[in-house]
């Protein structure tokens, strides 16, 4: 294949790694940006949303767009309802203490994983894309529905956005991260407050969940890859800025689509790794954060 | 001194940490070890315990769920006959966790705590390899059923048998002819970049070559990738075959992208079901496998001429016609390596009965025994087929199936020979001492 359609292939795929990603990473960073908890089990609310999403879809027969669009509403919302419970019953008892809370969504993560291993069981299970289009190019073909993952996320990205800026409740959110004390101290009820924010992460790798379940199956191990490039993103990006998690997850994205297939996709990871390293040694903050008062 | 070091309060009682441990490492072990209370029973009737290494959990999951159907449809049916030399078959489970390192500790454990006669049923090759040398260790017999090369490589240790599934070197060099022969001699190959990948690799090259044909190009796949369409333009245009043998959740994707990328007008496509074992073929995506051949070690559909041990076989495990559980016929099987389950039970029995095998101290020869056979017979103790048995190399030789996906259904099309496969033994298990 020659150099141009190999790059356009390559950059496709890139932007579909980062589309999911820049979700699930958004996530993770806003719980940790609002509740500083770095929430290890956020790949398996991932995880459960893909799950979820097959058994929805699984619940009607007819075109596959309307379990697909089902899932779509309904797995962010009982994994969002899951996560505010887990905040409720484990995390809000242990006043968010850094180490506990670590630990607990370690526990979190195991108890998730075991409970879909056993009532979803080890198999890989598909659901099916809303349409099979096949783009057809000169050099080779691509699936629309990828193109329509991409598209997808970057409208919820901009619906986060629009929540965190332009809403109260993004407001209050943003007034318990700068300050807690003061927040509480002028009415703002900061337990809900995180309760609600840990659930919406929780949403957000949901939604990334739904929209790659018709690319990858459903598969109760696989949370673990993403979130560790969740972490690299945040990391990368600065924990907690909105930018900073877009602008990390699309070159994560975009340098691994390129690089593994140009060079090797262990390259990719070594690189992606030793960025982390040297934003964690020159620029502890990440490239859009700010430092901690 | 003496009188001051016994009011201590540890030691005063004449309870020493010594005794303390001993005591809690037998209540463990007698709380770990089920049935215990049977063994108060006579010598003779006592239980022959077989340990079985069960991918539980882990990315072999799937796999080990239906091999412990297998095992104990295999067990219930050798008791209901009588039994092992008069004694009844007890199966003890333990989870490996598909993982090599927990792999060698349940050896250990089944043979320090469980204390069974013999370990056996380990599918994943990694697991095996860190398992085997924990067995020789402790010289306990260590029957696998992982269709690796391992085995037969004269690299484990004597107490290491595969006597119920081909393995893969044979494997791919039975399917070599028939894929020169019927669809094309320029082939791709696309592996997962690990020890099961690497032996197909180094093992299809020179059986294509023999055949006339050739490797256009190597795509390794690193084994926990979950997108595929990048490795695709690897592919040169002028390939008549990929020959695939992806494993792990991912392989739907992986043939679903493939479809994607080339449309009706690729390449032909040879896979090992191994791919899509406990997947229903008819899963949304997997459209394009429609007209694709597979190599199966038994046919997961039921076949239109099987013979009646085949269907009492299928009966016997629980499968309907489609290869799936009775119960859900969502739950599709590992039909083409959970045979091997069946089989080395029963051959395990045969052994048995040849030594006269009486209990741990007949390990040395319950493990001769194994090697002193050749011939096994198609029948309900193999159902899935004639088979040889080199003593040399521990490892058996069977007939494979070449199956074409038609309507949604994988349809055995050609059954290759005992003699495809064989090949010059690179060992000799027998020289080696116990």
């Amino acid at each position: 294949m020659a150099f141009g359609p190999y790059l356009l292939l390559a950059t496709l795929e890139g932007l579909v790694t980062a589309a999911v990603l820049a979700l699930m990473a958004l996530g993770l960073s806003l719980v940790f940006g609002v509740m500083r908890v770095v929430n290890v089990a956020h790949g398996e609310f991932y995880m459960l949303g893909a799950v979820l999403a097959w058994w929805f879809a699984s619940l009607v027969t007819g075109h596959p767009a309307i379990g697909f669009l089902l899932a779509l509403v309904l797995s962010p919302l009982v994994v969002a309802a899951i996560a505010f419970v887990a905040e409720r019953l484990v995390l809000s008892r242990l006043n968010y203490e850094p180490e506990a809370t670590i630990v607990a969504t370690i526990g979190l993560l195991y108890i998730i994983q075991q409970l879909a291993l056993t009532f979803y069981g080890p198999e890989a299970r598909p659901v099916q894309a809303p349409f099979d289009m096949r783009i057809s190019l000169p050099w080779f073909g691509y699936s629309a529905y990828k193109l329509a993952v991409i598209a997808a996320s970057i409208l919820m990205m901009l619906a986060t956005w629009f929540a965190l800026t332009r809403t109260k409740i993004g407001l209050v959110m943003r007034a318990t991260q700068y300050d807690r004390e003061t927040a509480q101290a002028f009415g703002i009820p900061v337990g809900r407050v995180y309760a609600g924010v840990f659930a919406l992460g929780a949403a957000l790798a949901a939604v990334a969940a739904v929209l790659i379940v018709p690319i990858q199956q459903a598969h109760y191990l696989m949370g673990l890859d993403p979130l560790l490039l969740s972490f690299i993103v945040v990391i990368i990006g600065g924990l907690g800025s909105l930018r900073g998690t877009v602008v990390a997850a699309i070159l994560i994205g975009l340098s691994d689509g390129i690089i593994s297939m140009f060079f090797s996709p262990t390259l990719a990871k070594m690189l992606a790794t030793l960025l982390v390293a040297l934003v964690l040694v020159f620029r502890p903050q990440g490239l859009f954060g700010t430092v901690a008062r | 001194m003496r009188e001051d070091r016994n009011t201590n309060i540890l030691s005063g009682n004449g309870l020493t940490r010594r005794t303390t441990l001993k005591g809690l490492g037998a209540a463990a072990g007698l709380m770990a070890a089920p049935g215990f209370t049977r063994f108060a029973q006579a010598q003779s009737s006592e239980p022959i315990r077989i340990g079985f290494q069960c991918h539980r959990t882990g990315i072999g999951a799937a796999y080990g769920r239906w091999y412990e159907r297998v095992t104990n449809a295999a067990a219930k049916l050798i008791n209901d006959e009588g039994g092992i030399n008069g004694r009844p078959l007890e199966i003890v489970i333990e989870d490996d966790g598909t993982d090599p390192a927990r792999g060698s500790e349940v050896v250990q454990k089944f043979a320090n705590q469980h204390k069974v006669d013999l370990v056996y049923g380990t599918l994943f090759s990694h697991v095996v390899v860190g398992s085997a040398p924990m067995a020789g260790e402790l010289k306990i017999p260590y029957y696998v059923v992982s269709e690796g090369y391992h085995v037969a490589s004269g690299k484990l240790n004597r107490y290491c048998v595969q006597p119920g599934i081909t393995d893969v070197k044979a494997q791919v060099r039975s399917v070599a002819p028939w894929i020169a022969g019927n669809l094309g001699k320029k082939v791709t190959l696309v592996y997962p970049d690990y020890a099961f990948g690497h032996d197909h690799r180094d093992f299809f090259e020179p059986a294509i070559a023999a055949q006339g044909g050739e490797v256009v190009a190597k795509v390794p796949i690193p084994p926990t990738e979950t997108s595929f369409t990048r490795y695709f333009p690897q592919i040169p245009r002028d390939t008549d075959v990929i020959y695939h043998v992806m494993v792990g959740p991912a392989v739907l994707t992986f043939v679903k992208e493939m479809g994607e990328f080339f449309g009706t007008g690729g390449p032909q496509l040879f896979g090992f079901i191994d791919s899509l074992e406990a997947v229903d073929i008819n899963s949304p995506g997997l459209e394009f496998l429609e007209g694709s051949h597979f190599w199966e070690g038994m046919p997961r559909y039921a076949q239109a001429d099987q013979p009646d041990h085949v269907s009492f076989y299928r009966e016997t495990v629980g499968i309907d016609e489609n290869g799936a559980s009775l119960n859900d016929p969502q739950d599709v099987s590992t039909a083409a390596h959970m045979f091997g389950c069946w089989e080395t039970l029963h051959v395990i029995k045969a052994a048995m009965e040849a030594a006269d095998y009486q209990g741990p101290g007949d390990r040395a020869k319950l493990i001769e025994a194994t090697e002193a056979m050749s011939e096994m017979e198609a029948g309900r103790e193999h159902p899935q087929g004639r088979k040889v048995f080199n003593g040399k190399i521990h490892q058996v030789f069977g007939e494979q199936s070449i199956s074409q996906v038609k309507d949604g259904k994988l349809e055995v099309v050609h059954r290759t020979s005992i003699d495809d496969g064989l090949y010059e033994p690179e060992a000799d298990y027998t020289a080696m001492s116990f």
